[in-house]
């Protein structure tokens, strides 16, 4: 049924199509202001089989550079760990990191990030939007990747959380509730997605029946934006439900699952390859916790220990079921951590010079940009920050980002326009 | 007291005074509350490990520079052992002072001449894949235990090298290593506080035992934190002390309270948990048995803090406090000094009794 909205607004902006820049010449003309319910079948179709994905590792707390991507050993403030060889020549990472050392050629280092920040919470915001922390606020990267990425009719949630501790969010902003993170708590299934056992089948077949029947009615005479939106999610809850299980990594074989390891975060890493495999366009899992003011090395022995195999193991599961060349991976966190050593074995928060990893997608197999001093307290090479890698992870899925959103009639740049993305980056 | 070392083979600079205060005999007694410090010898890096050699010549410290650093009692001369290649914090002595080990975070296990000139290493071997976090010399000086990341604690023979036993077991990094004083058997504690005792004579594994209040699960940051820092036996040996943190609120920032676990020997159970009056948010990084019949703990958190606790009293009887922040602890052989390794790349020498005039 066509929809003649009541108030007369067209409340869901710029179309998925025309974010997707790498597309848009394919699929003819553009239309602002369109539903995505608008795009032509042959269009889906091209859009479905190249399907864009992001996948982030948070790593709450802030990891080290210096243990992980930016090794620095025997150095004033090297620490104790050495560094490894890779399957990349002449890129060295932390021996923390021996299986992630063998998938480097599906990845890329961002070494020059000053974000000119040291704390958690706006660390958190300056890499998860893009933006600093004032004024209103920006939507997270999983919000504009689910409002650019997700296809239509698509029955799952297109921005979801896997939280194995860190903070919640994945705020929307103004793009709406649609596209705020769906948090896995503990990599469980979404909370309430499961029919209470007072309910039987039949009691909820003729519930659904009698709401929808309301709803046609109400529809018929005063619908709009809002009412499609709630009647939208009912119908992707009960979508949701149906598909309960593809939430349950213990559904993949035990061989798979042993792949993974039984710790919390294997199984996570397991649950977010089942969720990009059905097609759900922004996944983050969460990894807890770097914030390692205290024995900051053996800390990193084991939060890193605990993150190497998992991570390397979906790193290749994605190449080898050729999900890579559509799927971002970003391996982030809110900051780095001082190269000074504190008296406690600690090293305390900084912001400004640190590293990223990244690969997939149309990252560049094997780069390296970017470079800090040789005691690792500054950016010597190409500074970047979290403007630039917003738009670069967005790029790097086809996103236009110097496109806007329109969101009742007000325009919002997708990425910050005083920024533009890391070139040398992108393949 | 001279405050800066001497550096090895510098014959310009005019030695410094040694470390015992003139005028002391050998008959007087410790009084740790009268505990003071008389040099303090400088190094340009942070320490991590500090022990005197059985004959109280030198006191040998690890450093974040990857060396080990020997400072010569007597006048403070440095020298340098230069072999491993990450930090050291596993010192030990044979039993006559003439052979010193080292054991380092990149695995291996280094034999030296204690008083050489000019220290190179006698024998290496790759001991464990990953950092030896500790190592002990059996009391006949035959053995060398070591313990690591491997989650291994290995056995060899100190006149070769050789492996005699790989002791297999723990479930988490194995944070410490003794020989019982009757040198018929070996414990080890790892990261979870969990021990085990070892028949030295088969390999085989005696009993396991833990000490909860020393280890934590941090649901919050998902960290476990815990272990024996420190791990000493009294001089009978009927007593295990091991060295950490309880009552541990936010393990990444080290809110937690320094500890010593004192385990009757023969049961295996705690007998006492040893804290502080005041509470020390700090580390046991080193503990010992003093002749005298009590521990001697060091806590390096917020400061250096020497605890000195009775067997049977859980708070200290003395105390005395430093201002930086202290990362190994060692006991002189004559019982009258101490040295504690600091992160402000120093050590400093204590003496436990009374200043003289």
């Amino acid at each position: 049924m066509k929809c003649d909205y009541a108030c007369g607004t067209a409340e869901h902006g710029t179309s998925r199509r025309q974010f997707l820049g790498g597309l848009a010449t394919g699929v003819g003309a553009l239309t602002l202001g369109g539903s995505d319910s608008w795009i032509p079948v042959a269009a889906a179709e091209q859009l479905k089989q190249s399907q864009k994905r992001i996948l982030t590792f948070f790593l709450h707390g802030g990891v080290s550079q210096l243990e992980s991507w930016d090794p620095k050993p025997n150095t004033i403030w090297g620490g104790p760990f050495r560094s490894i060889a890779t399957s990349v020549p002449d890129i060295r990472i932390s021996e923390l990191l021996p299986f992630t050392a063998q998938q480097m050629h599906h990845l890329a280092l961002v070494r020059g990030i000053n974000t000119k920040n040291s704390g958690h919470g706006p660390g958190q915001i300056q890499m998860t939007t893009g933006r600093n922390p004032m004024g209103a606020e920006q939507p997270h990267l999983g919000a504009v990747a689910a409002k650019a990425l997700t296809p239509p009719s698509f029955s799952l949630p297109g921005h979801i959380l896997i939280k194995g501790g860190g903070n919640s969010g994945g705020p929307a902003a103004y793009l709406g509730p649609r596209f705020a993170a769906v948090t896995l708590e503990d990599g469980k299934a979404p909370q309430h997605s499961q029919l209470p056992e007072t309910v039987s089948g039949e009691a909820e077949t003729r519930r659904q029946e009698f709401r929808r029947s309301a709803n046609d009615r109400f529809a018929g005479r005063r619908r709009t934006a809002d009412t499609d939106a709630y009647t939208l999610s009912f119908d992707q809850a009960r979508d949701l439900m149906a598909r309960r299980d593809v939430f349950d990594a213990s559904k993949e074989p035990a061989r798979e699952q042993e792949r993974y390891g039984q710790s919390e975060f294997g199984q996570h890493c397991l649950l977010a390859r089942r969720l990009l495999e059905e097609g759900v366009p922004f996944v983050q899992v969460n990894h807890s916790n770097y914030d390692t003011h205290y024995e900051n090395f053996d800390y990193h022995l084991e939060q890193l220990g605990e993150f190497d195999r998992p991570f390397a193991t979906l790193v290749n599961d994605l190449h080898e079921r050729g999900l890579l060349a559509d799927t971002l991976i970003v391996v982030m966190s809110e900051m780095g951590r001082t190269p000074r050593i504190n008296p406690r074995y600690g090293r305390d928060h900084w912001g400004t010079a640190w590293s990223v990893c990244l690969g997939g997608a149309k990252v560049a197999r094997g780069a390296v940009v970017g470079k800090t001093s040789s005691d690792g307290m500054s950016v010597v090479d190409r500074e970047v920050d979290h403007g630039h890698l917003f738009h670069t992870y967005l790029q790097a899925v086809g996103v236009d980002t110097k496109q806007e959103f329109v969101i009742g009639g007000r325009k919002f740049p997708i990425a910050d326009p005083a920024k533009g993305p890391i070139a040398e980056l992108l393949a | 007291m001279n405050e800066e070392p001497q550096k090895a083979n510098d014959d310009k600079k005019p030695p410094a005074p040694a470390a015992p205060e003139s005028g002391e005999t050998a008959e007087v007694k410790a009084d740790p509350g009268k505990t003071h410090v008389v040099a303090t010898w400088k190094y340009e890096r942070p320490l991590t490990a500090c022990r005197f050699d059985p004959l109280g010549r030198f006191v040998f410290v690890g450093a974040e520079d990857y060396t080990v650093q020997r400072f010569d009692m007597k006048d403070g001369k440095l020298t340098p052992l230069l072999g491993h290649e990450s930090w050291c914090r596993a010192i030990g002595f044979s039993p006559d002072g003439k052979t010193t080990f080292t054991g380092g975070y990149d695995g291996r296990l280094l034999w030296w001449q204690t008083d050489a000139d000019s220290p190179t290493p006698l024998r290496a071997i790759a001991a464990h894949n990953g950092w030896i976090r500790a190592l002990a010399v059996s009391p006949d000086g035959q053995l060398i235990a070591t313990c690591g990341n491997d989650q291994l604690v290995k056995v060899w023979n100190a006149a070769d090298g050789s492996a005699i036993h790989t002791l297999t077991g723990h479930e988490s990094h194995v944070y410490n290593v003794a020989f019982h004083p009757d040198g018929q058997s070996l414990v080890s504690c790892d990261h979870r506080a969990i021990f085990r005792h070892w028949n030295l004579s088969d390999g085989k594994e005696l009993r396991t035992f833990s000490a909860p209040a020393l280890y934590k699960y941090d649901d919050k940051f998902r960290a476990h934190i815990g272990g024996a820092r420190s791990l000493a036996f009294s001089g009978d040996g009927k007593l295990l002390a091991a060295g950490g943190t309880t009552n541990v609120t936010n393990a990444l920032g080290g809110i937690l309270e320094c500890a010593a676990a004192s385990i009757d020997w023969e049961s295996g159970k705690l007998k006492l948990l040893h804290v502080t009056k005041e509470k020390n948010r700090g580390t046991i990084w080193g503990l010992a048995w003093h002749p005298d019949g009590y521990w001697i703990g060091m806590s390096g958190g917020r400061n250096a803090l020497l605890v000195f606790w009775k067997p049977d009293q859980a708070e200290e009887f003395a105390k005395f406090a430093m201002p930086e922040i202290g990362r190994d602890f060692a006991l002189h052989p004559d019982g009258l000094q101490a040295a504690v390794a600091m992160a402000e790349s120093q050590v400093r020498i204590c003496r436990l009794t009374a200043k003289t005039a």
